[in-house]
């Protein structure tokens, strides 16, 4: 486990109530808004158990809204970002669900517009979050590391293509981790980033052949 | 050096090194270069400042909870009638953590020390007391790392969530961190720092989070200020020499393992305790509507 810091106990600087419901749902929001990486015309926002029942107490939808526009943890004006004019730019809604089978605080962001996406992922406690699903495909973002995200066609070497591409920029793999829809079908590789990789890396792995999509996600700074 | 993980390890280092408690915690920070001194030191003067700036705005609003059912406490006890039997401190202590409790709940900026819910306890102890004993911001700043190594410790054993531990881990473990702020403040040695963490902690095993509604509310809001106050007792007698006969460390074993033993119906589930009394029930069909 990795040991927490001073820096940890004594923060997070947020709006409440609640570090789970409240400043976890903007980092949820703010993490998945990085990974759909453009402007939605619409967002739908499924709340599970927890969240759909006391979810509207606590400003989780608020809070999951005022993620995906941007806002960080300690902005004052979650309270109303309903009223905002970036807000007002967008279509959104929600639905309040139960399904045991999910984590108690989870939650499924529907991105709309040139491009669909499904993100979902569960907020685990005092502000910590996890972003499991990209589509189909299960990923492990915390919002800690520097994350690549990428989708290929299953195909030996690819992997290995990738991490040396990584190599020669000189940042160290922290974690890693893959999943396909079936042999020689699409497939995908979640990476963490103890560092920053460079744009001709980002470059080199764009025109790598069978990769469609590469993704770089910055990691959370609060 | 090895990384501190326990309160014994905290001891014997300041006492080896003759530092204070927040001289090694600052060194422990910065082992293997994780965390400089300029790192933790910038963070906690930020959120000291936004700690400063909650109670500030939670003085003077009235202004209700996101669910309609509080936000006037911290007025009502600021404008009492009553003659107080506290001194002016202890009274302004009180004042402070429901100031900022309630800022909290009205979606306020607070700052979660340890969590959201226990956020009114450090702040107070320590403000209020920094400005009746005129402890200047260097010395605030160094009380408040001495509350986030004192939580850090016991966080190494739990995770700080009602959810896994109960009411204990969250504003008990924010109760044990003000202790520790405070008696370093009063001039205390590292002993006696680690002896009024000890006592604060070993008189909370077992609290429950049961809120009302799922919303950290009631009973949270409130237990701020008591557990506000709980710090001073603990600091108090610490202060006279007396200790804590269970050392610091198996104190925390005890919360781990109270917090395995405590059923699930009370740990931040809302489905026993205060959560399922009469009244609770019929306030939850009104707000959750």
């Amino acid at each position: 486990m990795r040991q927490s810091s001073i820096t940890d106990i004594i923060s997070p600087i947020m709006a409440g109530p609640s570090s789970s419901h409240t400043a976890g749902a903007v980092r949820l929001g703010l993490l998945a808004g990085n990974v759909y990486n453009a402007k939605p015309e619409k967002v739908i926002f499924k709340l599970y158990n927890s969240y759909a029942l006391t979810g509207k107490g606590h400003g989780t939808d608020k809070g999951l809204l005022a993620g995906v526009l941007g806002f960080a943890v300690d902005d004052e004006r979650i309270k109303n970002v309903f009223d905002t004019p970036e807000a007002k730019k967008i279509k959104y809604e929600f639905n309040f669900l139960e399904d045991f089978n999910r984590h108690p605080n989870a939650v499924d962001f529907h991105f709309e517009g040139d491009l669909n996406m499904t993100v979902s992922g569960n907020s685990i406690g005092a502000g910590e979050i996890i972003i499991d699903k990209i589509n189909n495909f299960s990923v492990n973002l915390d919002g800690k590391y520097n994350s690549l995200i990428l989708v290929y066609h299953d195909e030996p070497g690819v992997i290995s293509k990738v991490t040396g591409m990584i190599q020669l920029d000189k940042v160290n793999i922290a974690s890693m981790n893959c999943d396909r829809s079936g042999k020689g079908k699409e497939a995908s590789m979640c990476i963490c980033l103890d560092g920053e990789v460079s744009k001709s890396c980002l470059e080199a792995l764009n025109s790598l052949e069978h990769l469609y999509i590469v993704r770089y996600i910055k990691k959370l700074e609060i | 050096m090895e990384k501190i993980t326990t309160f014994r390890q905290l001891y014997y280092a300041c006492k080896e090194n003759k530092k204070s408690i927040y001289e090694t915690a600052l060194d422990n920070e910065a082992l293997n270069g994780e965390n400089s001194e300029y790192t933790v030191r910038l963070q906690a003067k930020k959120s000291l400042d936004a700690m400063k700036e909650a109670i500030k705005s939670g003085l003077v609003s009235t202004e209700p909870s996101f669910s309609g059912i509080s936000g006037d406490e911290c007025y009502k006890l600021q404008t009492s009638k009553a003659e107080s039997i506290l001194g002016k401190t202890a009274q302004k202590i009180m004042i402070y953590a429901l100031a900022t409790s309630e800022q909290n709940l009205r979606m306020g900026r607070i700052v979660a020390c340890p969590t959201a819910g226990s956020c009114g306890i450090v702040p107070s102890v320590l403000i209020a007391y920094a400005e009746d004993y005129g402890i200047k911001e260097d010395g605030q700043i160094n009380a408040l790392i001495t509350a986030g190594e004192t939580g850090r410790i016991i966080s190494n054993k739990m995770p700080l969530s009602g959810a896994v531990g109960g009411c204990q881990a969250e504003c008990g473990a924010a109760s044990a961190m003000a202790a520790a702020a405070l008696t370093q403040m009063r001039g205390g040695d590292v002993k006696q720092i680690i002896n009024s963490a000890a006592l604060a902690l070993k008189n909370v095993l077992g609290l429950t989070c049961d809120p009302v509604c799922g919303l950290v509310e009631i009973p949270c809001i409130k237990r701020n200020p008591f557990m506000a106050l709980h710090a001073l007792t603990a600091s108090e007698l610490a202060m006279a020499g007396i200790i804590s006969k269970i050392p610091a460390d198996e104190v925390v074993d005890a919360m781990e393992q109270t917090g395995k033993l405590m059923s699930p119906l009370l740990k931040e589930s809302s489905q026993g305790g205060l959560a399922k009394t009469k009244t609770a029930m019929a306030l939850e069909k009104n707000i959750l509507k």
